[in-house]
């Protein structure tokens, strides 16, 4: 089996692995970071999602022969002490109900925060429009990256 | 609820101690409607086993608490507000509780259960009991030290202190309280004197969960843990007839393929064991793998060969099924009062309209999973289920074992909605680790999840009324359904009791497709019905629709029928709570105003939607929600939750429909299934009456409305009456009158 070496939470790993196997199930089975969420598989809840060199993307559609070499950042990894500032927000806002999309979530939005610090209402629900959050928490997770933005401002 | 009442329980049968080995004490408190009454309590301390106990409280000789979460938390925030119950009797900063989920107590406790919004209205009070009771006991404890009597002492705060100003902390008397006799009647707080209940508190598990800790079923591994891969008929009606594994064995990291059904076979032919029970008795094809992946991939490389066993059926035929058992005569009236008959053919005029909704599947964001470990002596489950005495109780019929041989453990769910009711998933884990004696995890992907649910049922309403003399004079409500009709308090709901002539019937067809539970069920479409029909008869009669409202739940005060289920009062309160926060009634050009109310759940709810219309088609901006939900144990968990109901079934009316086609449900994925997002969310504006009535649940109860509240503004703005779900199939963008 193929071995891969990987950059995850600025830590060198050495997988053996599939080649087309995503590296969501890579993070959660081989390398035990189960904060990255398995919710469709195709790319469509944004469960899964980590910045790959700082960009939110799926890490369900992402093959591991293709993560070589790339920065990644799980929810693991967005800070040291969980004190990210949209994850400051997730908390003082009390967003999650079964939390299950929120790691997700907390990515899709730190990555958007980071290009767009003083985003419009519009902008933040574009942005964040392809995380489904089933229960749906959306007026607290829109709230949240407002509190988050004046945060980072 | 009586503030300061002195309690009649006997508290030696549910509450009892023990000093801690490692210090402190330990109070377990058997629910007494949820414990058996021959529910022992350890008095061994070496041999203090926390499987012993429905839930504890622990306090160390620091004073730190910790209190054990009994029932399942699915996202409705009980880990969090059902502790915050105990610690305010108790009388402890919140910051120094601890909070655990407890595992499942086959033995002792019948109750540990998710569903229904019952578990804070059930457990309000012996909450309240067992946190001021150990409050109780441990100031009697420093009462004895002192030399004094208890009555000289007072509580706040984990610090006890006496008349002459003598302090001493919960964790320096923990011991001694625990070796006290336990009181027979304690003081429950006055509710203007609660410093937790009524504060929002956030849950319990946010650090957790935003830095991605292991917190739900798919994230529980164990050494040597294995993953197997589910290959379910495709179409409901289908069985398994042969299946060639020879490509799914060549993947590297599949470890075997084998069969499973014999024993859920032997299961059905039991007969009844647990309603939870949805499985089947065909064969599946599991794979075995090492990682998740691999045992996906293994699966898609299974041909399979599938025969059919019974007839497989399309949307097209529940369709005509449903309509023809609405046309037809064989129902079962459910409540009769007065003369319908008489009613409709005395009536001035009569409106009549029917209703029709979609299968629904609960798309839990996490997909169904459950970890087994079956071994000769014992059986460890783990995973997420809102049943898991049921789980333990059908492992045990299922695989022939002692249940006292079965333990379960809770993980936190990523979403219920009733899905976690049922089991198939959990029976499906067991009887593969009983083949391969292994630990595993069954893993569902969201294919999976999809096509074999149990879905909630499709169901159509006609709904017909009679106005006599400008009153309604007679209402009768029928229903249609797939799989099972309503449930036996439902007929009692509004507007039982306030039309004298009022008569339920129900018809059902019993189709090969598993239906079930679906966040509040029956209700979910049947308020949209309901309250749609309203919307429409006020109009028809010339009158305020809120205004009809209130005339009919005056009749309803004056109606002492005892099965009545709503209070008049209370749905008065909601909707004057309502609509004037929403300004209903004045609403800014271009905005369209709908109104729905409704009870259920033992929650009462009045929503006002406000939609615009955006190319043709309606935005819902917002909704004005008024809830009385009694006391608000948690303002900031409540919110989630009553902002949630609403957003979810605006999501569910608008979008939500799951149709099949020779057996085959025709949507597997979110790409082809359509749940609501961000971006078509309205702001959720809340507002709870003013209470100290003990609570009720919040889970499910702002959610039937507001489907209704949606249909009657997108009236309001386009002059279409929207009778079926998803509205989104059937608003005609031509009729908009503006």
């Amino acid at each position: 089996m193929p071995t891969f070496n990987l950059k995850i939470n600025n830590k060198a790993y050495t997988v053996e692995a599939e080649m087309d196997t995503p590296l969501l199930w890579v993070l959660r089975d081989h390398l035990n970071l189960v904060g990255t969420k398995f919710g469709c598989g195709i790319g469509q809840c944004g469960a899964c999602t980590v910045h790959v060199e700082g960009n939110a993307m799926r890490s369900c559609l992402i093959q591991v022969s293709q993560s070589e070499g790339m920065n990644i950042t799980t929810i693991e990894g967005l800070s040291e002490e969980g004190d990210h500032p949209v994850q400051q927000a997730w908390k003082e806002v009390d967003v999650p109900q079964c939390g299950y999309c929120q790691s997700g979530q907390i990515m899709t939005a730190s990555a958007f925060l980071n290009k767009n610090s003083n985003p419009s209402e519009t902008e933040i629900r574009n942005a964040m429009h392809g995380n489904i959050c089933r229960c749906a928490s959306y007026n607290s997770i829109e709230k949240a990256v407002k509190v988050a933005a004046d945060k980072i401002k | 609820m009586t503030p300061s009442k002195q309690s009649n329980f006997s508290r030696r049968s549910f509450l009892k101690t023990s000093a801690l080995a490692s210090g402190g004490m330990l109070i377990g408190f058997n629910l007494f409607n949820a414990c058996k009454s021959d529910a022992k309590v350890p008095v061994d301390i070496s041999q203090l086993n926390f499987n012993d106990f429905n839930a504890f409280i622990k306090i160390s000789n620091e004073g730190k608490v910790t209190i054990f979460s009994i029932n399942p938390e699915i996202g409705q925030g009980v880990k969090t507000s059902m502790p915050m119950i105990i610690a305010e009797e108790l009388d402890v900063p919140w910051d120094d509780v601890y909070v655990q989920q407890a595992p499942l107590d086959t033995k002792n406790f019948n109750n540990q259960i998710a569903g229904g919004s019952q578990s804070i209205r059930q457990n309000w009070e012996p909450l309240r009991q067992t946190g001021a009771t150990a409050k109780q006991m441990l100031v009697n404890a420093a009462a004895a030290r002192w030399g004094v009597s208890a009555k000289e002492c007072t509580a706040k705060q984990g610090v006890i202190t006496n008349s002459k100003g003598d302090k001493l902390g919960y964790g320096d008397v923990v011991l001694e309280a625990a070796a006290m006799e336990v009181p027979e009647n304690v003081t429950l707080k006055d509710p203007k004197d609660f410093t937790i209940i009524g504060k929002g508190t956030s849950n319990v598990d946010i650090d957790g969960i935003i830095t991605g800790k292991p917190l739900f079923g798919l994230d529980y591994k164990e050494e040597g843990m294995l993953y197997a891969s589910v290959l379910r008929p495709p179409a409901f009606g289908q069985v398994l007839e042969s299946f060639d594994a020879t490509a799914a064995k060549a993947i590297p990291g599949v470890i075997d393929v084998i069969t499973i059904g014999e024993k859920a076979r032997n299961f059905l032919s039991k007969g009844y064991v647990s309603w939870t029970a949805t499985l089947s008795g065909t064969d599946k094809v599991v794979v075995i793998a090492k990682t998740t992946w691999d045992a996906i991939k293994g699966k898609k490389a299974i041909k399979a060969v599938w025969k059919d066993e019974s007839p497989l059926e399309s949307t097209e035929f529940h369709n005509k099924t449903l309509l023809d058992l609405l046309d037809g005569t064989s129902f079962k009236t459910m409540r009769s009062d007065g003369d319908i008959d008489k009613a409709f053919a005395e009536a001035d005029e009569v409106l009549e309209r029917t209703y029709e909704s979609s299968f629904l599947p609960h798309n839990t964001m996490e997909p169904m999973n459950f970890f087994a470990n079956v071994s000769a002596d014992k059986i460890h489950l783990v995973g997420p289920t809102q049943t898991p005495e049921e789980v333990a109780k059908s492992v045990a019929v299922l695989l022939d074992r002692n249940v006292d041989d079965i333990y379960v453990e809770m993980t936190r769910m990523g979403g219920g909605f009733g899905r976690r009711l049922y089991s198939d998933f959990a029976l499906e884990a067991a009887e593969i680790s009983n083949i391969i004696m292994k630990p595993v995890k069954m893993v569902s992907t969201r294919e999976d999840d999809m096509t074999t649910g149990v879905y909630r049922p499709a169901t159509k309403y006609r709904i017909k009324a009679s106005i006599k003399n400008g009153e309604i004079s007679g209402y009768q409500l029928k229903e249609a359904a797939v799989g099972g009709n309503m449930y036996g308090l439902i007929p009692n709901f509004f507007p039982a009791a306030a039309i004298s002539n009022y008569q339920v019937d129900v018809a059902n067809y019993n189709s090969n497709i598993t239906t079930g539970a679906w966040r509040a069920p029956y209700t979910n479409f049947l308020a949209n019905a309901e309250q749609s029909f309203f919307d429409e008869l006020a109009e028809l009669m010339g009158v305020d629709r809120v205004q009809l409202h209130l005339d009919l739940l005056e009749k309803a005060k004056q109606n002492l029928d005892p099965k009545i289920e709503y209070s008049p009062e209370r749905l008065q309160g909601v909707i004057k709570l309502a609509t004037e926060k929403a300004n209903w009634g004045h609403a800014k050009e271009g905005v369209y105003q709908g109104f729905s109310v409704y009870y259920c759940h033992n929650s009462h709810v009045a929503e006002v939607a406000d939609i615009v219309m955006n190319n043709g088609l309606p935005e819902v901006k917002k909704v004005t929600v008024a809830v009385d939900c009694g006391v608000v144990v948690n303002p900031l968990g409540a919110k989630n939750q009553v902002a949630g109901g609403v957003i979810d079934g605006i999501g569910h009316a608008l979008y939500g429909e799951l149709t099949f086609n020779n057996g085959i449900p025709q949507s597997n994925n979110f790409d082809t299934y359509q749940l609501i997002r961000m971006g078509q969310t309205p702001q959720v504006d809340i507002h709870f009456v003013d209470s100290d009535i003990a609570p009720t649940g919040l889970g499910e109860p702002t959610l039937p409305p507001v489907g209704a509240a949606v249909a009657n503004a997108i009236y309001k703005a386009t002059g279409q009456r929207l009778t079926k779900q998803p509205y989104i199939n059937h608003i005609k963008v031509e009729k908009i009158l503006s």
